[in-house]
């Protein structure tokens, strides 16, 4: 016991009577103090940095979505404008049908992401909880449907939906059968619907659905088994066991997968394009970016104005994303750090 | 005390004859879960793939008035036309195999630097996280589009002889350190001109590979967070630096991760909106050559063989290095 109070050689020892300066140079005065502070110092200033990197497009957009014409071709104006203006912002969203956009990409994200979502969290603990036959073969295919990218499926993935069939053989028996006239008898055209992103995030084949099933995979290897035995002990079957159990569990896992999908999906351009071939109809967030046609941009600062109202497009685009953001950050940050995602 | 106790688990378990059955039916649920994959793969995907390659091999026309199309096969042309004809795929898909080798490990390195940092306790880390993850949720799709265009715009214009206030906004944080000034430095210090280059290229692109390591980071933040803190303790305790402590036990924890990063980085550039093959393909796609439509589609799985064996390489070379740690204790 004895030892453990002597002090360490290089340290004086400390105590009541030890005078303010001396306790304060015993504390302060020493090289790992000194290493702390100088670490700390540059540890901050490189996040500011970093930070600084991030945010600074953001920051002159904002500033040059407010700017009116005359402020393009200002040499005086570089990030705060002189006459603040909202005009490039009722422009757009008076004349791009924003509020109808933001209603249809709000609809189509949400159905999307919530369906990714689940149907990722079902997919994820089959293949983490069950030990079935085919397991490794199956698996190693969604790893392909991670890396196969349904860009260069663009071309099959539109035909396959345009004229929806389950491996032909519906066309095939139509053609047998002369029971249509046209060249490709199909079953439904789904084009134009919202069918295809259903199908698609019904069966886990949405965007980047492989890295969710793996991100949820890593998740449920984390749980233990007694918790499900518990569960089965009680009487509860399997389905049970996921239901009133593990989904309730995974729910910070669940908000980290569901915000990206959502945000991917928010911003997506090329499933939209597919699938949506008529642009006037099917107005999305991501078919707004457009020159509004009262703004005239046919001036000196052409180039400048043009660039901030499309920058203005993509603010308004981001705008509610952000606030979805920040209401789930929080458990964005906690579901990534309880997945404990290890090889 | 603790001989014993080893005796005890190195006996083997006994065996659970009924607990096999059990598990065996429970097993046979686990297709109910999976089952809309099943279905998906084998009734959407398996025929998109095949499909696809179907067109890579086959001329196509379109029947106007009923909307029906009709292919020939026409064997190996797409593909000839593709790496032999065609004047700008070959040397595109060149430049960006290169422009991967160099990205990759920049991205991968800079994005556990920022993970170690981030995952240390300082004041404002909530803030931070929050920040640095932004790119993550913001800078795909149309965004990433918007700022391509502009930038497009602003290379045209970059001519012109206006001063463009609102301009800056194209900049993306590009400009941060002159090129010249690292040049410089570099050349004083006589290392070879590739790597003055490749660091040159690497500060320029900053803004770049920040917005492009967003996912990495959270992975490597969740690989750090699942390291027991008990073996940093007993570190601290054996009088490591934090030096010792990266390399020997940090780095070959992480190493699954870097892994996985490393295949996350190469799949992530490959189909990103910015990548110049991608964008030469869709390019194809969207122009009025012949048969744009199957030889995009040939030159896209050209494209994506290639990077499915650097894959194949990558992962066969990083997973002789990585450790992994047994489950079982």
């Amino acid at each position: 016991m004895d030892k453990l109070n002597t002090p360490n050689f290089r340290q004086k020892k400390v105590d009541e009577n030890t005078p303010f300066f001396e306790r304060m140079r015993s504390k302060y005065f020493n090289s790992y103090f000194a290493g702390k502070v100088v670490w700390s110092v540059f540890r901050f200033l490189l996040l500011v940095g970093i930070s600084y990197v991030i945010l600074q497009p953001y920051i002159s957009k904002i500033s040059s979505s407010f700017m009116s014409r005359e402020d393009f071709v200002d040499v005086g104006v570089k990030l705060i404008p002189k006459n603040p203006t909202l005009d490039t912002y009722k422009a757009i969203i008076k004349e791009n049908e924003y509020f109808k956009a933001l209603f249809n990409t709000t609809l189509l994200s949400t159905t999307t992401a919530l369906m990714q979502t689940l149907i990722c969290s079902i997919i994820g603990y089959g293949f983490t909880k069950f030990k079935f036959k085919g397991r490794t073969i199956l698996f190693a295919c969604v790893v392909i449907t991670m890396v196969i990218p349904h860009k260069t499926l663009r071309s099959s993935m539109y035909y396959l939906f345009r004229f929806f069939d389950i491996w032909g053989i519906y066309g095939h028996l139509a053609k047998a059968f002369k029971w249509s006239d046209s060249l490709t008898p199909c079953l439904f055209e789904l084009t134009n619907t919202y069918w295809p992103f259903v199908i698609l995030s019904m069966t886990g084949l949405g965007f980047k659905n492989g890295l969710y099933i793996f991100i949820m995979r890593q998740y449920y290897q984390g749980v233990p088994d007694e918790l499900e035995e518990a569960a089965y002990v009680d009487g509860a079957g399997v389905f049970k066991t996921f239901v009133r159990i593990i989904l309730p569990m995974s729910v910070p896992m669940m908000v980290t997968i569901f915000m990206f999908a959502f945000s991917w999906q928010w911003s997506d351009t090329f499933y939209t394009g597919v699938f949506f071939p008529s642009r006037e109809k099917f107005v999305f967030l991501s078919r707004i970016v457009k020159i509004p046609a009262s703004l005239d941009t046919h001036y000196a600062g052409e180039t400048a104005f043009t660039t901030a109202i499309n920058n203005t497009c993509g603010l308004l685009i981001l705008i509610p994303l952000v606030i979805v953001y920040l209401f789930g950050q929080k458990s964005l940050v906690q579901g990534i750090e309880r997945s404990g995602i290890t090889g | 005390m603790n001989q014993t106790n080893t005796k005890v688990a190195a006996q083997p378990a006994p065996k659970k004859r009924k607990g096999k059955s059990l598990e065996r039916s429970k097993a046979k649920k686990g297709y109910f879960f999976v089952l809309p994959f099943i279905l998906g793969f084998f009734l959407i995907y398996l025929p998109l793939i095949v499909e696809s390659i179907q067109y890579s091999f086959s001329e196509m026309s379109i029947n106007g008035k009923l909307g029906g199309m009709q292919l020939k096969n026409v064997g190996f042309d797409n593909y000839k036309y593709a790496l032999f004809e065609d004047t700008e795929f070959v040397p595109v898909l060149i430049s960006s195999l290169k422009e991967l080798v160099f990205d990759v490990p920049a991205i991968v390195i800079f994005s556990l630097f920022i993970a170690i940092i981030l995952n240390g306790k300082m004041v404002g880390r909530a803030a931070f996280r929050a920040i640095f993850f932004i790119p993550v949720i913001v800078s795909t799709g149309i965004i990433e589009a918007i700022d391509l265009q502009n930038g497009l715009a602003a290379g045209l214009s970059n001519g012109s002889t206006i001063d463009t206030g609102g301009g800056q906004t194209t900049s993306t944080g590009t400009e941060i350190i002159s090129s010249l000034d690292v040049q410089r430095f570099f050349s004083s210090m006589q290392v070879g001109t590739e790597l003055v280059t490749y660091v040159t290229s690497l500060v320029n692109n900053v803004y770049d590979i920040i917005n492009r390591s967003g996912v990495q980071m959270l992975i490597f933040l969740a690989g750090l967070q699942s390291i027991s803190p008990a073996i940093y303790e007993s570190c601290f305790i054996e009088g490591a630096s934090s030096w010792e402590t990266f390399w020997k036990i940090t780095f070959p924890m992480i190493s699954p991760m870097i892994l996985v990063n490393a295949i996350y980085t190469i799949i992530d550039a490959f189909v990103s909106e910015t990548n110049t093959v991608m964008s030469y393909i869709s390019s194809v796609y969207d122009g009025s050559i012949q048969h744009a439509v199957v030889r995009s589609t040939a030159m896209s799985w050209i494209y994506f063989v290639v990077v499915l064996l650097i894959l194949l390489l990558v992962s066969a070379l990083l997973s002789a290095y990585v450790f992994y740690q047994r489950k079982d204790a």
